[in-house]
C-alpha cells in the first residue's frame, strides 16, 4: 500500500495588487485558491492548465518559497506550515525544485561545480573533495561528465543546462521534486531526452515528483495521476488514462480537444471556447469556469462547486456531478 | 497548379560577426502557391525567422546579408528591391507576423487607431465602420474587453494579448501572403486552437498563401498543406504534410516524430535523438546531422548530401536514397507508429 508523501489542504495564494501614489492595496490576485491534493510516495502527480492558472504558485506555495495565504502542506505526515524559517530550511534538503528556464536559474557567474556543490555545503558537506566527488558523480547521473564541472552556463546547450538543474537538485538525496516546466524551454528532440532521463532517476531514487506542464501530451507521457487547474482552482484530477479517456470536467474536455496533434488522421472535435478570459483578480462568481463554459447551468454563477470524487479516484469541481 | 506567389532559390543570408562568418540560411529553396500553406518546421537555431526576416527584407545589418539567391514574389526578385518598394510591400501584399510580437507594434499609437489605419489602408469604408471591424478582429481572436482594448497602448497588454493584436492586424489587411512566425506558441492550446481556425478560414476564404513557422508538428498536422523540414540551416526534407508525418524519409525527421510524447499510446520509454542540435557552420563537412544520426556511415562525414528529389515536390537530403536495396531505410522506418 502506498502513502501519502504529501498532503495539501485548502491551499490558498493570493497577491495583493497595489496602487496609487502611495502604493495601498487596492485589490488581490487570486492566484492559488483553495487547492487541495495528495501526492502518494513515488508517483509522479502531473499539474495542467493554461498560463497564469496558478501551477508555479501552487508549486512555490508548498515549498513555501512564497509564504502561502492559507492552507496546510503536510510533508510526511509533518505539518510544514507552521515550521520556523531555519526548519523550513532544513527540511529543503528532502523538497527540491526544477524551474522551467535553464537558462535563467543557474547563476551565469558560477561554475557548475559551484552551482551543484552550493546546497551539498548548505546541508553540511564540509569537506571539499567530498563535494568535489560528489559533483562529479551527479554529472554522470543525469548524462554529463566529470569534466563539466569546471564550465559555466553558458557553455553549455538548453538541454545540458536543464541536465545541470537536475543535478543540483539531486545533490542532497530528496524525496519530493517539484519540476516547474523542466522541458518547456527545450527542442523536442532535447525534451524526450530529458523526460527519459526523469523517468530513469525516479526508478534509480525512488523519488516523487510533481509534474507541472502546460503540454498535455508530455504530462500524459510522464504522468501517473494528473490534476488540472483553472484560474487558481483544481478542477479535475485523476489517474491519467481516465482523464484523457473520460474527461468530466466541461474545461478538461476543452482543454483536451484543443491539442493539435501530430496526425493528420486524427479527428478533430474541437470544443471552441468563447467570451472572455476572465482574470484571476476578479474571478467569476460560483463555478470560475461558467463564463466559457458551453453547459453552464444557473447554479453555476452562483455556487462555486466542490471538488469532490464523483468515482473512485476521479476528482471533480462541477455541478454536472452530483 | 496554382500560381506562385514566393519562391525562394537558393537563398543564402550569413552573418558576419567576431566569430566568424554564419550561414544562419545555408542554400533554401521554398516554394508557395496560392491558397497554399507551407510550414517550415526545425529546431531553435535552425534557419526557420532568418529565413522569413530574409522575405521581408528585415535582416538586422551588419552583421547580416543576402550573400546570394532569389526570392520571386509573384515573379519581382526582392532580393534587389529598394527599402522603398519594400515598404509598400509590408504590411499589405505580404504580412508578417512576428515570434517578437512588440517589435511590430508602433508603441505610440492604441491598438484600435493602428488597426483602424491598416485596415483603412486596403477598404474604402468609414472610420467608424473601421472601428466596429477592429474591434470584432479583436474580438475574433480571443482578445477580452475588446472594445476597451482597443483604445489602450501596446505595452498595457500582456504578451499573450499583444501577439494577438499582431495575428489581428495581420489578417485584418487581406495580404496575398502571410508569413506566421510562431505565431501561438507563446499562447494557451484553447487560443491557439482558435486562431488556427482563423488562419484557415483566411487561407480559405481569401485564397491566402501562408508560410508558416512552427516547431509544433501539432499546428502543421492541423493547418499546413506542405511541409519543408529545416536543420542548422539547410533543408533536410519536403513533402505533403500527411508523407512527413506519417511517412518521413530523412533519418532527421524520423527521428524528431519518434521522440514526440504521444498522446494516444502508452508508451514506455520515449525515443531520443543523441546529442545536441548545431550551430550551423561555414565550410562543414559532411552531413549535418551525421554527429547524431543513427545510420551515419563512412561517407556521411565526408560529403554533405544534396537534395534527393522522390517526385512530386518530394525530397531528403540523405546519402542513403543511393542505396537502392532500401535496406537500412526500412529499418529506420519499422518502428514508426501507425
Ligand atoms: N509575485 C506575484 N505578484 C503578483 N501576482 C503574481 C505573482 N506571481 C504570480 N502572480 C499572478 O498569479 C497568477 C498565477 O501565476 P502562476 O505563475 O502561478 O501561473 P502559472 O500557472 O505558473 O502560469 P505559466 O504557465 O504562465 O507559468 C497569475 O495571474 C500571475 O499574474
Ligand atoms: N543577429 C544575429 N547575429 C548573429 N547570428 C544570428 C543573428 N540572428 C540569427 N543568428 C543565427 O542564425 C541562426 C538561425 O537563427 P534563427 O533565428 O533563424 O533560428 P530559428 O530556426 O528561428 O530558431 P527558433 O526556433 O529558436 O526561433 C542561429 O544559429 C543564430 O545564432
Ligand atoms: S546522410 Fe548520413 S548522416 Fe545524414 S541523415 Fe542520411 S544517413 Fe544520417
Ligand atoms: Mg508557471
Ligand atoms: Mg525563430
Amino acid at each position: 500500500m502506498q502513502k501519502p508523501i504529501l498532503e495539501v489542504d485548502g491551499l490558498k495564494k493570493y497577491f495583493d495588487i497595489k496602487g496609487g501614489p502611495i502604493g495601498r492595496k487596492v485589490g488581490e490576485v487570486k492566484a492559488v485558491d483553495d487547492v487541495s491534493f495528495t501526492v502518494m510516495e513515488g508517483e509522479i502527480l502531473g499539474i495542467v492548465g493554461e498560463s497564469g492558472c496558478g501551477k508555479s504558485t501552487t508549486g512555490k506555495s508548498i515549498l513555501r518559497l512564497i509564504e502561502p495565504t492559507e492552507g496546510k502542506v503536510k510533508f510526511q505526515d509533518q505539518d510544514i506550515t507552521s515550521l520556523t524559517n531555519s526548519e523550513m530550511r532544513r527540511l529543503r534538503k528532502d523538497m527540491q525544485i526544477i524551474f522551467q528556464d535553464p537558462y535563467a536559474s543557474l547563476n551565469p557567474r558560477h561554475t557548475v561545480e559551484k552551482i551543484i556543490s552550493e546546497p551539498l555545503l548548505v546541508h553540511g558537506m564540509t569537506s571539499a573533495k567530498q563535494r568535489l566527488d560528489r559533483v562529479g558523480e551527479l554529472l554522470e547521473v543525469v548524462g554529463l561528465s566529470p569534466y563539466h564541472a569546471k564550465r559555466y552556463p553558458h557553455q553549455f546547450s538548453g538541454g545540458q543546462r536543464q541536465r545541470v538543474g537536475i543535478a543540483r537538485a539531486l545533490a542532497n538525496n530528496p524525496k519530493l521534486v517539484i519540476c516547474d516546466e523542466p522541458v518547456s524551454a527545450l527542442d523536442v528532440s532535447i525534451q524526450s531526452q530529458i523526460l527519459n532521463l526523469m523517468e530513469k532517476l525516479r526508478d534509480e531514487f525512488n523519488l516523487t515528483y510533481i509534474f507541472i506542464a502546460h503540454d498535455l501530451s508530455v504530462v500524459k507521457h510522464i504522468s501517473d495521476r494528473i490534476g488540472v487547474m483553472y484560474l487558481g482552482r483544481m478542477v479535475e484530477l485523476t489517474e491519467k488514462n481516465k482523464l484523457y479517456d473520460n474527461p468530466k470536467h466541461p474545461y478538461t474536455q476543452a482543454l483536451l480537444s484543443a491539442v493539435p496533434l501530430p496526425d493528420p488522421d486524427m479527428p478533430r472535435n474541437r470544443v471552441i471556447l468563447k467570451g472572455d478570459v476572465p482574470s484571476p483578480a476578479n474571478p467569476p462568481s460560483g463555478c470560475a469556469f461558467h463564463t466559457k463554459c458551453p453547459q453552464a447551468m444557473d447554479i453555476c454563477k452562483e455556487v462555486r462547486p466542490a471538488f469532490q470524487p464523483v468515482e473512485d479516484n476521479h476528482f471533480v469541481a462541477c455541478h454536472l456531478y452530483k | 497548379m496554382a500560381e506562385i506567389v514566393l519562391e525562394l532559390k537558393e537563398l543564402h543570408t550569413h552573418f558576419f560577426t567576431e566569430s566568424g562568418e554564419i550561414p544562419a540560411v545555408n542554400g533554401v529553396s521554398i516554394k508557395v502557391h496560392k491558397g497554399e500553406v507551407v510550414g517550415i518546421v526545425g529546431e531553435s537555431g535552425s534557419g526557420k525567422s532568418v529565413t522569413s526576416l530574409s522575405v521581408m527584407k528585415l535582416i538586422p545589418s551588419p552583421p547580416g546579408k543576402i550573400v546570394s539567391g532569389e526570392m520571386n514574389f509573384k515573379g519581382e526578385n526582392l532580393v534587389n528591391a529598394s527599402e522603398k518598394r519594400m515598404k509598400k510591400l509590408r504590411g499589405n501584399e505580404i504580412s508578417m507576423i512576428f515570434q517578437e510580437p512588440m517589435t511590430s507594434l508602433n508603441p505610440l499609437f492604441t491598438i484600435g487607431n493602428q488597426l483602424i489605419e491598416a485596415i483603412r489602408l486596403h477598404q474604402k469604408i468609414t472610420k467608424k465602420e473601421a472601428r466596429k471591424k477592429a474591434v470584432d478582429m479583436l474580438q475574433l481572436v480571443g482578445i477580452p474587453r475588446a472594445d476597451e482594448v482597443a483604445g489602450e497602448y501596446p505595452h498595457q497588454l500582456s504578451g499573450g494579448m499583444r501577439q494577438r493584436v499582431m495575428i489581428a492586424m495581420a489578417m485584418s489587411c487581406d495580404p496575398e501572403l502571410l508569413i506566421a512566425d510562431e505565431p501561438t506558441t507563446a499562447l494557451d492550446v484553447t487560443i491557439q486552437a482558435q486562431i488556427l481556425d482563423l488562419m484557415r478560414n483566411l487561407n480559405k476564404e481569401e485564397d491566402t498563401a501562408i508560410l508558416l513557422i512552427t516547431h509544433d508538428l501539432g499546428v502543421v498536422a492541423e493547418i499546413c498543406d506542405r511541409v519543408v523540414v529545416m536543420y542548422a540551416g539547410q533543408i533536410v526534407e519536403e513533402g505533403t504534410t500527411r508523407e512527413i508525418l506519417k511517412d518521413p524519409e530523412h533519418p532527421y525527421t524520423q527521428g524528431l516524430i519518434k521522440s514526440l510524447p504521444n498522446m494516444h499510446e502508452r508508451e514506455q520509454q520515449l525515443y531520443s535523438i543523441p546529442g545536441v542540435v548545431p550551430k550551423p557552420k561555414m565550410n562543414s563537412v559532411g552531413c549535418h546531422f551525421a554527429p547524431r544520426c543513427e545510420f551515419a556511415f563512412e561517407r556521411c562525414f565526408q560529403e554533405n548530401p544534396g537534395l534527393y528529389a522522390l517526385g512530386n515536390q518530394r525530397q531528403s537530403r540523405c546519402f542513403l536514397h543511393e542505396d537502392t536495396e532500401g535496406k537500412v531505410k526500412k529499418h529506420a522506418k519499422a518502428d514508426i507508429g501507425s
